[in-house]
């Protein structure tokens, strides 16, 4: 054994054990807004994330216990889990979850070595492949005309059927984000659109109870150094300045930035999927510059682009950026200040 | 209150000191039997002054400084010595090197000595009597510390540091000294700043030891020159020169240069104590304070005989039963013993026993996440998870241009990778191919040269041969000019092109080599320099161990 004898107790799965601690109070939240059923996407999603990882590990040769201890197949599931509308039918959350770690993760040599974040690359063939349930919110519980109960949620799920006398558009509702936007190409204002009853205090309602749970979540990443302030800042900071700009050159057209930043994913997105150590820069500018550049990519998106949130697509494109950040952002080694 | 400075990373691993600084420093009774290495310094090792049979007295010169980096080599106590061989020595692929084995006859008899009349010696005479009194730096490093008193070009330095951090967990042997030879030390010091001219003094100890703190406040106090006695933050490596000079005065030691290229120099305390015991009692360096500690009964400080074995040390100190090893220096960058037999070197600050409780193996490793944890750690502010990329992939072209050679191996990078990756090891094993490799080309450079030179020469004369048939011819026609002063008239303008055109070829080969060198290998310390060296011998005497494998 060479120097140094002696090692910090951390490991990946202590951190990763974190991650999911501070993913539970917005579960809790949503479980609140939206009922149980998302406790059953997420039990689908961690059994899908784990077999699917044993299936490649297997596959790539490599020692299956460690890996699948890890925990970050169970994150990603997690994350799969919280992008997807509450109410998803099961296949739509195994078919992302399974390409997340298969495809994005293990395909790319596993742990550490993926380029993309495999959660919103499962987000992302979702949402091209299935536009349609992916755009399918789950009204919040006190929005709803009509409720499902836990087994009824389930029966739905799993089997796709509803109890009689209950129609799926009286369940579900286009996302906040998706809202808005189909309001404006209606030629309504800003205003008159987040005067219909989806919308809250500063966000949509019920899902700005979420977003403020990731914050708390978020908070206490940063509080147990799992992540540092630099990509949440950024992001937060690049997303509100470009909706500033554009809010103080037309606050009809245009959303304000408290708008933009407890809806969506920007919370989740600034604490817990920018944030992935494998497919973000390590420098701290670099870090800067990650997170600048999916806030402002994340609302041309959403203001500009077909899709309704822009979160997924930025962090997709910014990962692609990555070695070319880190290769530019190379602090200065001690003894070499500007050289 | 002086302004701090704080440099970048570092780590805080538990300091376990307390238990070795309980009891006072104590005298190591002498053993049956020293194994003093000829080379416990950097640079090159001592010329032998003794063979078997010789009897030798305490402090008596038994290895000759040799070369500008070196230091001389003193008996322990005086005895008999049985035997000039080859004996493992502390390092961490455990080669062995020339040891003078001594039988102390236990009556502790010194050479002659006295103090050395400092104020009538011109300071290179002083340094002189340093290196021949054997003085290195304590604090781990072992460089012979005449080398660097000399204050350079500059004539004076400006700012004088003297490490008393000890960031090592476990070691407290320079807490200790400090504790009890405070006057000492103060004295040290003292000289230290004559010999350079410094204009300050600073002495920075970690805020963990309050009570080496007062001990050195209360000695400046008694003496009559101005030092700044400075608690600095308690993070690791915080005791590295870099580091402390750093966090002291805020200067950033340039990268490939040594202190004194910005008017500063670093010595460690019990180097400074060193300096005072050879000045004022014409005392060699024949003992040291070592601090031992780990998986042991009574953990504590000793004053120790160079030559000692660890095993008669630890043996002082009971260790427990479940003990599986020994470490030389501290847990964060020393090396793990690969037996008891190995002696005390001057550079040997702390053994620590090991057990698994202790130092338990690492679980394995896992792929890097790129968390940045590691980068957030380095002092020397590299991104260790490039370094390690590039390591693993042999790229080191790359991982030289990410500045490999900046790293201190101070371990911090992987004390804090949730991955559990060696780092170090990877960056070691870099460094040790990189040299090779610098080595090699050396070699091949010569022999370019060598092989051009050749040419050259054959060419020439091939060319002398015709010329002198050509005078021969000319010689024969005309029998008018005398002929030897007309063959040295011919020679001398039919020679000058040749040389210059040797030169030339000399001339190209050497630019070639500039040109080629690889970055970070010019401008090297002296200490990486004796690294080099080092790392070279290491590999050497592994190359030896192979082929005495393969041809038993
Ligand atoms: S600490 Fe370890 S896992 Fe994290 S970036 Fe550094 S090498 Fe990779
Ligand atoms: S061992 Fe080298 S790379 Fe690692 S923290 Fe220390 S200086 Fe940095």
């Amino acid at each position: 054994m060479s120097s140094p004898h002696l090692a910090m107790a951390s490991s990946v799965s202590v951190i990763m054990g974190k991650v999911m601690l501070a993913l539970i109070p917005a579960i809790a939240a949503y479980v609140y807004v939206f009922g149980p059923a998302i406790l059953a996407t997420l039990a689908l999603a961690s059994l899908t994330a784990l077999v699917s990882e044993a299936i490649m590990l297997k596959l790539r040769g490599v020692p299956v216990q460690p890996f699948l201890m890890d925990g970050s197949a169970l994150v990603t599931g997690w994350l799969l889990a919280l992008s997807v509308p509450p109410l998803a039918p099961w296949w739509l959350v195994v078919i992302g979850t399974a390409f997340a770690i298969m495809v994005a993760k293990q395909l790319y040599g596993g742990l550490g070595n993926n380029i993309f974040n495999p959660a919103m690359v499962g987000y992302a063939v979702l949402i091209v492949s299935f536009p349609v349930p992916m755009t399918q919110w789950l009204a919040p519980e006190t929005l709803a005309a009509q409720h499902l109960d836990l087994g009824q949620q389930l029966a739905y799920m799993l089997l796709g059927s509803l109890p009689e006398g209950i129609r799926l558009d009286a369940l579900t509702m286009a996302s906040p984000l998706d809202t808005l936007k189909s309001q404006l190409q209606l030629q309504h204002t800003v205003r008159e659109a987040l005067a219909l009853p989806i919308f809250g205090s500063v966000g949509g309602k019920g899902t700005e109870l979420v977003a403020a749970a990731y914050l708390a979540g978020g908070a206490y990443l940063l509080q147990q150094r799992v992540i540092t302030w630099h990509v949440p800042a950024a992001f937060l900071g690049g997303l509100v300045a470009i909706s500033a700009l554009f809010y103080g050159a037309d606050a009809d057209r245009y959303a304000a930035p408290w708008f933009h930043l407890a809806s969506g994913a920007s919370l989740i997105g600034a604490f817990f999927i920018l944030t992935d150590p494998v497919t973000g820069p390590t420098t701290p500018k670099g870090k800067l510059l990650f997170g600048a550049g999916a806030g402002l990519l994340t609302y041309l998106i959403r203001a500009f682009g077909g899709y309704p949130d822009g979160v997924a697509f930025a962090c997709l494109l910014m990962n692609l950026c990555v070695p070319l950040i880190d290769m530019y952002t190379q602090p200065p080694v001690f003894g070499k200040k500007g050289g | 209150m002086r302004k701090l400075h704080r440099f970048h990373g570092g780590v805080h691993p538990p300091d376990r000191k307390a238990e070795s600084t309980r009891l006072p420093i104590a005298r190591a009774p002498l053993p049956r039997r020293l194994v003093v290495p000829l080379h416990q310094h950097l640079g090159h090792g001592a010329k032998p002054l003794v063979q078997a049979g010789d009897r030798v007295l305490k402090g008596q010169m038994i290895g000759r400084a040799e070369g500008y980096v070196s230091a001389a080599i003193h008996a322990p106590t005086s005895g008999t010595v049985r035997a000039l061989e080859m004996h493992p020595v502390p390092h961490p692929s455990g080669l062995s090197d020339l040891c003078v084995m001594l039988e102390p006859d236990g009556e502790e008899r010194w050479v002659e000595r006295g103090p050395l009349d400092y104020a009538n010696l011109d300071p290179q005479a002083l340094r002189l009597k340093l290196r021949d009194a054997g003085v290195v730096g304590l604090g781990g490093a072992a460089f012979p510390s005449y080398v660097k008193l000399s204050p350079g070009a500059r004539q004076r330095l400006s700012t004088l540091v003297i490490n008393g951090a000890e960031c090592e967990p476990y070691i407290t042997c320079d807490d200790m000294l400090m504790r009890e030879r405070a006057d000492e030390i103060v004295q040290g010091v003292r000289l230290i700043r004559l010999m350079l001219h410094a204009e300050e003094v600073l002495i920075g100890i970690e805020d963990n030891k309050p009570e080496a703190i007062a001990a050195l406040r209360n000695a400046v106090k008694r003496g009559t020159l101005r030092m700044d006695v400075v608690p600095v933050p308690t993070v690791y490596p915080g005791g590295g020169e870099r580091q402390l000079i750093k966090v002291l005065t805020g200067a950033e030691v340039p990268s490939g240069k040594r202190p004194v290229d910005i008017g500063m120099a670093c010595f460690n305390v019990h180097t400074a104590y060193t300096v005072h015991r050879a000045v004022a009692f014409g005392e060699p360096v024949v003992s040291r304070v070592v601090t031992v500690a780990g998986n042991v009964l009574a953990p504590r400080n000793y004053e120790v005989p160079l030559g000692m074995r660890v095993a008669d040390l630890a043996a002082l100190a009971s260790p427990l039963a479940d003990t599986s090893g020994y470490l030389m220096g501290g847990p964060m960058m020393g090396f793990e013993l690969p037996s008891a037999d190995i002696p005390v070197v001057k550079a040997s600050n702390c053994i620590i026993a090991k057990s698994q409780a202790l130092f338990p193996a690492p679980p394995p490793a896992m792929p890097c996440i790129r968390c940045g944890r590691c980068a957030q750690a380095c002092p020397a502010q590299l991104q260790p998870m490039d370094l390690f990329w590039f390591a693993r992939a042999r790229n080191f072209g790359k991982a030289q241009e990410y500045s490999l050679f900046d790293c201190i191996e101070c371990g911090c990078c992987s004390f804090v990778c949730p991955s559990h990756i060696p780092l170090v090891q990877y960056y070691r094993f870099a460094k040790g191919e990189i040299w090779a490799k610098e080595r090699e080309r050396k070699a091949a450079d010569l022999a370019r040269s060598r092989h051009e030179f050749r040419q050259l020469r054959i060419e020439r004369d091939k060319q002398e041969r015709l010329e002198k048939l050509a005078r021969k011819t000319a010689a024969a026609r005309s029998h008018a000019a005398p002929a030897p002063a007309m063959q040295e008239a011919a020679a001398n303008p039919a020679d000058d092109p040749r040389k210059a055109a040797i030169e030339a070829a000399i001339e190209r080969a050497r630019t070639q080599k500039a040109t080629i060198t690889p970055r970070n290998v010019d401008n090297l310390t002296p200490e990486k320099q004796a690294e080099i060296a080092r790392i070279e011998e290491r590999r050497k005497k592994i190359r030896e161990m192979a082929r005495d494998r393969i041809e038993p």
